[in-house]
């Protein structure tokens, strides 16, 4: 059975270490903060001024000058800072941020992602992205494996504008896991339960090696 | 030289004309200066280019200066909040100049501190890169882009003395000091002036040199997305 999104952010979650700096895109990426283990030491970076991001507030904590960057009422914790958006994209651009878990449209078999713009649909803006895949150490993205209609988003090239270039180090989709090294291409390294490489290879373009 | 003025009407008299650049400081609707942007609209200036990461909504926020078309040309990062942004700017009435948000930041804070340009790698082998110099460091592309100034500033702080020293209060300070340092003139609306010496020296985010002008305002706050967890029950 292909993972549910849950299990795609518990999948995501593994790739966190002890000690790491963390930004979480929104949607998916968001619910990895619920399956950050015990026995590991995380930060999460919120990229419009703050780290040390808590959980979401109980009704009578809501505090309107505490948001994250999808705009959502969160809580400080006792490790928590706060900064300024240049201070915020100092961290990120200047590479302190250890990982980044994103969501996308498109993703090439040299780790190009597109996942902040539709031409001829409304252009909404790449807030952080473009920062976050040019300066955070390794780039996680999670997705489902095809677009709705069936299409591949696991690409030999991207068709959408590019967020940013050779920038994913992994994908997570429902149906698996693949790495993406520079000039080495993709390789599939897992494959969710009762999927096979058959299905894989139908709904994906890209070209990857399997290692499973 | 008195910094506090009554009201945000008061602020604004003679800062204001068409065509004029503005910086707006917030993030979505967190740490917006909701009166002076209501004293913006008042003022009847027109063919602004407004610089603000966002576009506020409909009718909060600088959607109230969309909703008179008084701005000519955004510069935003993400203005996905908007549905009168994105009539206006599908028809052609509006400029729209998309900036990653970390760039954005950073032009704000380049121009206030007077450095005209820097590099980034920020949009390397991206549509932002378009037109822009490249140019290698140690092996790596980067792109030029350019410090930005404003004709006027308006920012939000939680706490001002009569200096204009400023206290922001947790993430409601986002673009805000930086858009504070980069106004030719900056005004600052804040929730509450507090007496010369009650705000540790060590502790002030923005320096008073950076704003020309203080009002007390009454702020809303409304919230974009409300988001809660429940209690589990005993």
């Amino acid at each position: 059975m292909p993972w549910d999104r849950n299990d795609m952010a518990r999948r995501a979650a593994q790739e966190l270490e002890d000690g790491f700096y963390v930004n979480l895109g929104i949607g998916i990426p968001t619910l990895v903060a619920n399956y950050i283990g015990d026995d590991i030491d995380v930060t999460l970076q919120s990229e419009n001024g703050m780290l040390g991001m808590g959980p979401f507030p109980y009704d009578d904590e809501v505090d309107p000058d505490l948001i994250n960057a999808g705009k959502q009422t969160i809580t400080e914790l006792r490790r928590t800072s706060y900064f300024s958006s240049a201070d915020s994209f100092a961290m990120i651009r200047g590479g302190h941020i250890d990982l980044s878990v994103l969501g996308a449209m498109e993703v090439s078999e040299n780790g190009d992602l597109a996942n902040w713009m539709i031409p001829g649909k409304m252009v909404k803006g790449m807030g952080g992205a473009m920062d976050l895949v040019a300066g955070v150490k390794r780039v996680v993205v999670v997705m489902d494996h095809a677009s709705k209609s069936g299409a591949p988003k696991l690409l030999h090239e991207c068709s959408l504008p590019l967020t940013g270039r050779a920038v994913v180090d992994m994908v997570i989709t429902n149906l698996g896991v693949f790495t993406i090294k520079a000039g080495k291409g993709m390789t599939l390294i897992e494959i969710a339960p009762d999927v096979s490489i058959d299905e894989i290879n139908a709904s994906t373009q890209a070209t990857f090696e399997v290692a499973v | 030289m008195k910094k506090i003025y009554p009201d945000a009407k008061a602020a604004l008299d003679g800062l204001t004309f068409d065509g004029m650049t503005v910086m707006s400081g917030g993030f979505g609707l967190c740490g917006i200066a909701e009166n002076l942007i209501a004293a913006l609209r008042d003022s009847g200036a027109k063919n602004l280019t407004v610089i603000s990461n966002n576009a506020g909504v409909d009718d909060f926020g600088l959607g109230l200066l969309l909703q008179t078309r008084q701005i000519k040309k955004m510069i935003s990062s993400y203005v996905g909040e908007n549905k009168e942004f994105e009539r206006q700017y599908l028809s052609g009435e509006l400029e729209l100049e998309f900036n990653p948000q970390g760039t954005l930041a950073e032009r704000c804070r380049a121009g206030g501190a007077g450095i005209p340009g820097f590099y980034t790698k920020t949009g390397v082998g991206t549509v932002i890169a378009e037109g822009k110099e490249h140019k290698e460091f140690n092996g790596e592309t980067y792109i030029m882009e350019t410090g930005l100034i404003s004709d006027l500033s308006i920012v939000k702080a939680w706490k001002a003395d009569e200096q204009g020293n400023l206290i922001f209060r947790k993430t409601a300070r986002n673009f805000n000091p930086m858009m504070a340092s980069a106004g030719k003139f900056t005004v600052a609306e804040v929730e509450e002036i507090v007496p010369l010496g009650s705000m540790d020296p060590d502790c002030i985010h923005t320096p008073g040199i950076y704003v020309q002008r203080i009002i007390k305002g009454e702020h809303e706050k409304r919230i974009e997305q409300r988001t809660i967890r429940e209690r589990e029950s005993a």
